[in-house]
């Protein structure tokens, strides 16, 4: 039986694509110039990411395992395409703004991962599960940088939401700061590795925080002198 | 016969790192005199900023790591960087702007690393850099020599126009950059990549009243002198054996022939020698900045290489790249090829792979 607890806190937390299995890095730190782009591109991969676990699961009975790998890169491509005709239809400023990378989500290594780990060994319903939660790990990082990004380098929040929820959400941006020089690093390439390394290094300190209240209420324990000074 | 016995290092420590960084900072002095003498109040005023906020955030991330605070903040080492991050950005800056810059540099490019000794990169060039990237106009207008201005700032107008971007009576850095006659001054490296672009030759460039005054035709008026200024604090150091020779030596030696080569072959589109030599920040760059202990090569050789191949990619970016100048890109990316030059430029072990004469390995 499959724990769903589990899957979740591995999607979620503890092997979340994107701050522990580093994958997927291209599109993360390519697109993250914004809130509203990383939530677009997560939501797409999100997407992906369900529709090509299930359908894994679903054929890994029939699939020789010789050839496993080309299946799954062809279903992974027919959903890529899927989710971009999608955008291309209903978001179409937001599918001008993520260009190249939409379609570059056939190459994300974390959604192919999942099919040979996960996929392929469990049944649909946990793989659906499983792809859920690895997609919104995966999209709550992309979401994160990419407010980070753009409030450090443009001082708003959800500019351009009207890309991706539509006219109503014209007046969603949020201006906390105005200013003629924007801070252009935290917008550019570097600034997404800086800002990525950062949240890594935030990671693993709640980690070793965690890890060091589990362990804190032993007693110090008595050691002996092994060795005499001679 | 009495022997003395104690365990290495027998050899006595002449300078600890406080003193040498002090040094430092003494042999930048007339360099910082010229500079302000040239450029104005600002750069002092920058240097109280950065040098302040330095100290500052070294001690606030040491107090962080719970790191020994007094014992660091005595090497100097922060002051330094602060100081050098002053001297090499637009004494006009905004305040703002160079604590960002400080912050990179202290928190970023060197605590981050486990603070002095451990960082990759020199610092004040991680500043300088991310500064540039970030906010490419305000780290382009330069103040045109005060021997020239037509309105050259007072003190009091130094520390309004970094603090509120005007001067007291509410003239900002662009208005002040024009000169008498409603020209618009650059610096000299700035001056000629625009030239060229227009399709002006390099000796026309040089009749610009960039060029004006000064005592060679290739230098801009000031950064001759403010050049040779650093020059003599840079030779300071070389004769107290603070530095050695090798970095700032091969790297002069390497700008000039990558200069001359290009010169030679067209003289109209590539500047002479003595334009790079003593535009721009190559002097105190090959005294003052690549000499950085931590990040630069520590081999004799290795030195040699190192300071070569900055000068090669100052000319080549300065010439061939977008931006004006390239002292910092070009140490930085030296910085990241010290690991590789150290491996292979290691001093012979004494006793071992020796070619003797008998043929032996």
């Amino acid at each position: 039986m499959t724990d769903f607890r589990d899957l979740s806190l591995q999607g979620l937390w503890k092997n979340n694509p994107a701050l522990v299995q580093l994958l997927g890095l291209c599109p993360l730190l390519a697109v993250t110039s914004t809130f509203i782009n990383g939530l677009g591109l997560g939501l797409a991969t999100m997407l992906v990411l369900i529709g090509s676990n299930v359908t894994v699961s679903l054929v890994r009975n029939i699939v020789r395992n010789e050839i496993r790998i080309p299946v799954f890169v062809l279903i992974i491509a027919s959903f890529v395409t899927i989710v971009q005709l999608l955008m291309n239809a209903y978001t179409y400023e937001l599918y001008l703004a993520l260009g190249i990378f939409i379609p570059l989500i056939v190459t994300n290594c974390a959604i192919i991962g999942r099919a040979e780990a996960f996929a392929s060994k469990n049944k649909p319903l946990a793989s659906a599960y499983d792809g859920a939660m690895m997609g919104l790990g995966f999209t709550a990082v992309l979401v994160i940088l990419g407010g980070l990004r753009e409030v450090l380098g443009a001082g708003t929040l959800l500019a351009g939401a009207d890309r991706l929820f539509g006219d109503a959400a014209k007046n969603w941006t949020v201006v906390l700061f105005e200013t003629d020089s924007p801070f252009l690093l935290a917008i550019l390439p570097p600034g997404a590795f800086l800002a990525m390394g950062l949240l890594i290094a935030l990671k693993n300190m709640i980690d070793a925080k965690l890890a060091a209240r589990e362990t804190a209420p032993k007693e110090k324990a008595e050691r002996a002198r092994v060795t005499a000074e001679t | 016969m009495k022997l003395s016995l104690s365990s290495s290092p027998h050899q006595r420590v002449r300078r600890d790192t406080g003193q040498v960084m002090r040094i430092v900072i003494y042999a930048m002095i007339p360099g910082m005199l010229a500079q302000t003498f040239f450029f104005g109040w600002g750069m002092l005023i920058q240097a109280v900023i950065a040098v302040f906020s330095a100290v500052l955030f070294e001690g606030v991330i040491l107090y962080l790591r719970k790191r020994p605070i007094e014992r660091t903040l005595t090497d100097y080492s922060a002051a330094l960087t602060g100081l050098l991050i002053a001297i090499s950005i637009p004494p006009t800056l905004p305040w703002w702007m160079t604590v960002i810059g400080v912050f990179f540099a202290i928190g970023v490019a060197k605590q981050v690393y486990g603070g002095l000794g451990f960082n990759i990169f020199n610092p004040a060039m991680i500043a300088y850099v991310v500064l540039l990237i970030s906010f490419p106009a305000a780290m382009s207008l330069w103040l045109p020599a005060t021997t020239q201005a037509g309105i050259t700032p007072s003190f009091l107008d130094s520390v309004s126009l970094i603090f509120t971007g005007f001067t007291t009576s509410g003239y900002d850095v662009t208005q002040l950059r024009t000169i008498a006659d409603g020209v618009t001054m650059a610096t000299p490296l700035d001056t000629l990549k625009t030239d060229l672009t227009q399709g002006l030759t390099y000796s026309e460039s040089l009749s610009k009243a960039t060029f004006n005054g000064s005592f060679f035709d290739a230098a801009g008026a000031g950064w001759g002198w403010v050049s040779l200024a650093y020059l003599l604090g840079g030779l300071a150091l070389v004769k107290t054996r603070v530095i050695s020779w090798h970095i700032p030596g091969s790297m002069i030696v390497s700008v000039f022939i990558c200069a001359a080569v290009l010169h030679l072959a067209n003289g109209d589109v590539y500047a002479s020698p003595l334009f790079h030599l003593l535009n721009g920040a190559v002097i105190v760059g090959a005294f003052f900045i690549a000499t950085d202990p931590v990040s630069a090569s520590t081999t004799p050789r290795g030195r040699i290489i190192f300071g070569a191949a900055i000068g090669f990619w100052i000319v080549i970016i300065r010439v061939f790249g977008g931006y004006p100048d390239a002292v910092a890109f070009a140490v930085i990316i030296m910085n990241m090829a010290v690991p590789l030059i150290d491996y292979y430029t290691r001093p012979r072990v004494y006793g071992k792979n020796v070619t003797s004469k008998r043929g032996a390995k």
